[in-house]
């Protein structure tokens, strides 16, 4: 097996945990990279079905290109595709700075979803190498009803042998994907060619290598216009992968503060 | 020009761990910054927030993104950072090394293949070195590199550096962890953490911290040991039933058998699936699989696949050691959750046998455990539970307890007891030996286990050589249907669990006169090798198979208590050889084909066996060891 195959592996068999242990489940979707490929890992773990509702929390904000990448994928693989309109900007508390407010949209529709449907489990695909707080979750990580994550007082998590059980009221976010890194993602989409926005390849000097809604998120300066190439730009770059993400840096601890909160 | 590299590299996962002060998150801040392995911008980042805070550059701010953790420069969580270098990837994981936090640090050391361990080389080895120490033992961390760290406040002195290794070697030694390097570093210098410290310590001649991690060998992947999945689900496909799970050791086949736990039934895989790629014929260790059976049989959550000669122990209590994290002090007489594989078991605390005292790591006398303690329990459940000891599968010989709802410890089963003992926790030893009565008796005790179709012979036989052993002198005894059924089984009918069962008793009962010195003769259709296996078990090397064999049809012919006429007639359901299956011994010790033999030839075989294995090697122990009494 390689790394690839591990990481696959792993992954299937958290999907599967999930799946068999926690009802009602849910998974979000935000067309990106990382969540499609997630959404490749359930296919893989459930023989071509996706046997959960698939969430977009959506913001009316993300770029045209997306949204006909979802209308496609949400066709051709035949999933129960669900969209979460996000409160406005207007309800978030107004002390955030601009683009930490506008990603916080999303906790409160996540919040509000979570509620209505009484969802005991949400599979999330972030990874620990994106950020310095995500590197510090857990597989199964166990949130209080209104969402917000108590970083200081997780609770062990050994091997595989993981705790899923919850009081009523809570649920936890499921993260199959938190030992990936960027570049194992796009290796990972290479070989499996899994479909992608085209937003993540270059035109004209300039590509999304993370995609995030349009009022927060820049592309990047790059030639490569290939997943090959875009291999290629890792294996070489020093900058980070969230740096077109404006709300990571408007204070030291703008992510933290976000997370906490319940943010993804 | 850029070369592609499309495949990813193996990966190497090592936990940092050591004492809180030991500098754990500055050598790691380090090792990043010197291997090139730092984000534009990030040195910058860290100065800037150094200096809100009035304070001297600290390199651990790479590691403790927290506010709360850089307010009060200590790492709470642990979090880990990936380390590209040119033959390897490195995933360093940053543990606490505070004791408030050690929940954490076994979090954080659970998915490692290595350990770094660090000393402080003015304080040298401390209590939370110890700890961290034991734990990477329980976790099952079995290998690391240590530094000896902060080398500039003891002047670089060489001697210092000898006294500390040898203390540790001996400490590590004991607990079975391999250290490949001691290295001996300034991390805050930069001094033999990724360059060579010619410099200041001239007389060490090894690697530094960085060079030792590459060099530390690739975890071994669990293909050569007995299969092992344990049952994450069932998904239906259509009219399949697809079972789930992960392949933590051994491989799998197409077309082989399998133990199913703890039902004990055996079944054959029907297809390996995976999707969306075509089925394959064989699957090995690491994959997610699903796989079919070629019968109708019911598999479940929870249930542990082996094949079929090693199947895990099934018993109702075990020994485990385990690293308690509950508030409340555990003590014998309380009752958990226990999640072990996929299954979830009510056990309770049997015996608490001791806390593993950290500091002589020695045995103290302690009567419970508190919070952050390692301790030696013994456990008992109601139900028959799958168990394997860590020592042989490490992914399945591992559990956590909860408590209600919180998660209070982890561990791992050092030891399976079986019903036997389970219900008497301390067994009551034996001032005499086998030896002892074998020497008595002029024969080893040893349970004869003849299977076979009904009417092949057994019982007949069996009559005869009990028989014709009496005469010779020995003790020995026939176990049959007959004697059994009246008694010892009186409340088992002939339903499939009540069949097994049934065979579990006799072969306890076999085992119990194999130990007092006799020779048991147990005669039983027994048609299944996983229920022959369980008999097995029970009697260790006393056990003895011998297939009784005969054709099928020569058995029907024969039919002396019109038994096969009943089953073709349909009053007979699941009578063997008819509507129920016979599994033939695959390694019986003597075959004996009473279709080819005679009566007398038949029970000659099976006194030649007895006379060659039982008799005859104790016969001249007897006469080289007469002088010795």
């Amino acid at each position: 097996m390689n790394l690839l195959d591990e990481l696959e592996a792993r992954s299937i068999a958290i999907l599967r945990e999930a799946y068999f242990r926690i009802a009602p489940l849910a998974m979000l979707w935000s067309m990106g990279k990382d969540s499609t490929a997630l959404l490749w890992l359930v296919r893989k773990a459930f023989f071509g079905a996706v046997p959960f509702p698939v969430v977009l929390l959506d913001t009316e904000m993300e770029l045209p290109e997306v949204y006909q990448f979802r209308d496609e994928l949400a066709q051709g693989w035949q999933l129960d595709y669900r969209s979460e309109l996000c409160p406005p900007e207007s309800s978030i508390d107004p002390t955030m700075q601009p683009a930490t407010r506008a990603a916080a949209r999303k906790t409160a529709g996540l919040r509000e979803l979570i509620a209505r449907e009484k969802y005991r489990g949400i599979i999330v695909g972030i990874r620990r190498d994106e950020q310095s707080t995500r590197a510090k979750e857990r597989v199964f990580s166990p949130r209080v009803p209104d969402g917000s994550w108590d970083v200081k007082r997780q609770p062990a998590e050994l091997w595989d042998v993981y705790h899923t059980d919850v009081p009523d009221g809570h649920h936890l976010r499921i993260h199959p994907l938190l030992d990936w890194t960027e570049i194992d993602v796009w290796r990972y989409t290479l070989r499996e060619k899994i479909p992608i926005v085209p937003l993540y390849l270059a035109r004209d000097g300039k590509r999304y290598r993370s995609l995030g809604e349009k009022n927060i998120t820049v592309p990047i300066d790059s030639h490569a216009a290939s997943i090959e190439e875009i291999i290629a730009e890792l294996e070489t770059t020093r900058q980070p992968e969230r740096a077109g993400r404006v709300m990571d840096h408007e204070s030291e601890d703008a992510f933290e503060r976000l997370r906490s909160g319940g943010y993804m | 020009m850029t070369t592609l590299q499309v495949e990813a590299q193996s990966q190497l996962r090592v936990v940092a761990v050591g004492h809180v002060d030991h500098g754990k998150s500055t050598l790691i801040g380090r090792l990043l910054h010197d291997t090139g392995n730092l984000a534009d911008g990030k040195v910058e980042e860290l100065r800037t927030i150094s200096e809100r805070r009035g304070a001297a550059f600290e390199w651990s701010f790479v590691l403790d993104s927290l506010q709360s953790e850089r307010d009060q420069a200590v790492t709470i969580d642990t979090t880990r950072i990936w380390m590209r270098t040119p033959t390897r990837d490195v995933v360093l994981i940053d543990a606490p090394g505070h004791k408030e936090f050690l929940r954490n640090m076994v979090t954080g050391a659970s998915d490692a293949d290595a350990a770094l361990l660090l000393v402080d080389a003015f304080e040298g080895v401390s209590e939370q070195t110890r700890r961290h120490a034991l734990l990477l033992e329980l976790i099952g961390v079995k290998r690391a590199v240590v530094a000896i760290n902060k080398m500039d406040r003891v002047g670089y002195d060489a001697e210092r550096y000898l006294a500390i290794r040898s203390e540790l070697e001996a400490l590590l030694e004991r607990l079975g962890i391999e250290v490949t390097e001691f290295v001996p570093t300034c991390a805050r210098e930069g001094e033999n953490v990724v360059t060579p410290a010619t410099a200041s310590m001239p007389w060490y001649d090894g690697p530094p911290v960085f060079a030792a991690l590459l060099a530390l060998p690739a975890k071994s992947i669990e293909r050569k040991s007995a299969l092992r999945i344990a049952v994450q689900g069932v998904i239906r496909r259509d009219l399949q039933r697809i079972v789930v799970g992960r392949i933590e050791s051994g491989s799998l086949s197409v077309g082989q058998e399998i133990h199913i736990a703890p039902a004990r039934r055996v079944a054959r895989i029907a297809s390996i699936e995976v999707w969306p790629a075509r089925p394959k014929a064989v699957a090995h260790a690491g994959e997610s699989i699903g796989f079919t059976l070629d019968g109708p049989l019911f598999v479940d959550r929870g249930d542990v696949i082996s094949d079929v000669l090693h199947p895990p122990a099934a018993a109702t209590g075990f020994r485990a050691r385990l690293l308690w994290l509950g508030e409340r002090p555990l003590s014998a007489g309380a009752a958990y959750r226990m999640r072990f594989g996929t299954r979830t078991a009510a056990v309770e605390v049997a015996a608490f046998e001791r806390v593993v005292d950290i500091d002589s790591l020695d045995r103290g006398d302690a009567q419970s455990a508190r919070m952050n303690d390692v301790a030696e329990v013994r456990f008992i459940s109601r139900e028959l539970l799958p168990l394997d000891t860590v020592s042989e599968h490490p992914a399945l010989g591992r559990f956590i307890l909860l408590d209600g709802l919180d998660i209070v410890a982890g561990g791992t089963v050092l030891e399976a007891l079986d019903r036997r003992s389970s219900s008497d926790l301390v067994p009551v030893g034996h001032l005499l030996d086998a030896e002892a009565r074998a020497r008595r008796n002029g024969h080893h005790g040893a349970v004869l286990w003849f299977t076979g179709l009904p009417a092949a012979g057994k019982s007949t036989i069996a009559m005869q050589v009990e028989r014709r052993l009496f005469e010779r002198g020995c003790a020995a005894y026939v176990l049959d249907g007959d004697n059994v059924r009246a008694g010892l089984c009186r409340d088992l009918g002939f339903s499939a669990d009540d069949r097994h069962e049934n065979i579990r008793r006799v072969g306890e009962v076999a085992a119990l006169f194999a130990d007092a010195g006799t020779i048991a003769i147990a005669a039983f259709i027994s048609p299944y090798r996983a229920d022959r296996a369980i008999a097995r078990r029970a009697a260790g090397d006393s056990f003895h198979e011998i297939y009784i064999k005969a054709d099928p049809a020569l058995c029907e012919r024969r039919d002396p208590k019109g038994h096969y006429k009943k089953a073709r007639a349909g009053e007979l359901p699941e009578f063997t050889g008819i509507t129920g299956e016979y599994e033939e011994p695959l390694a019986a010790q003597l075959v004996v084909d009473t279709g080819l033999l005679s009566r007398e030839a038949a029970v000659d075989a099976v006194l030649a066996y007895v006379e060659e294995h039982l008799i005859a090697p104790f016969r001249s122990d007897l006469a080289s060891s007469d002088f010795r009494i």
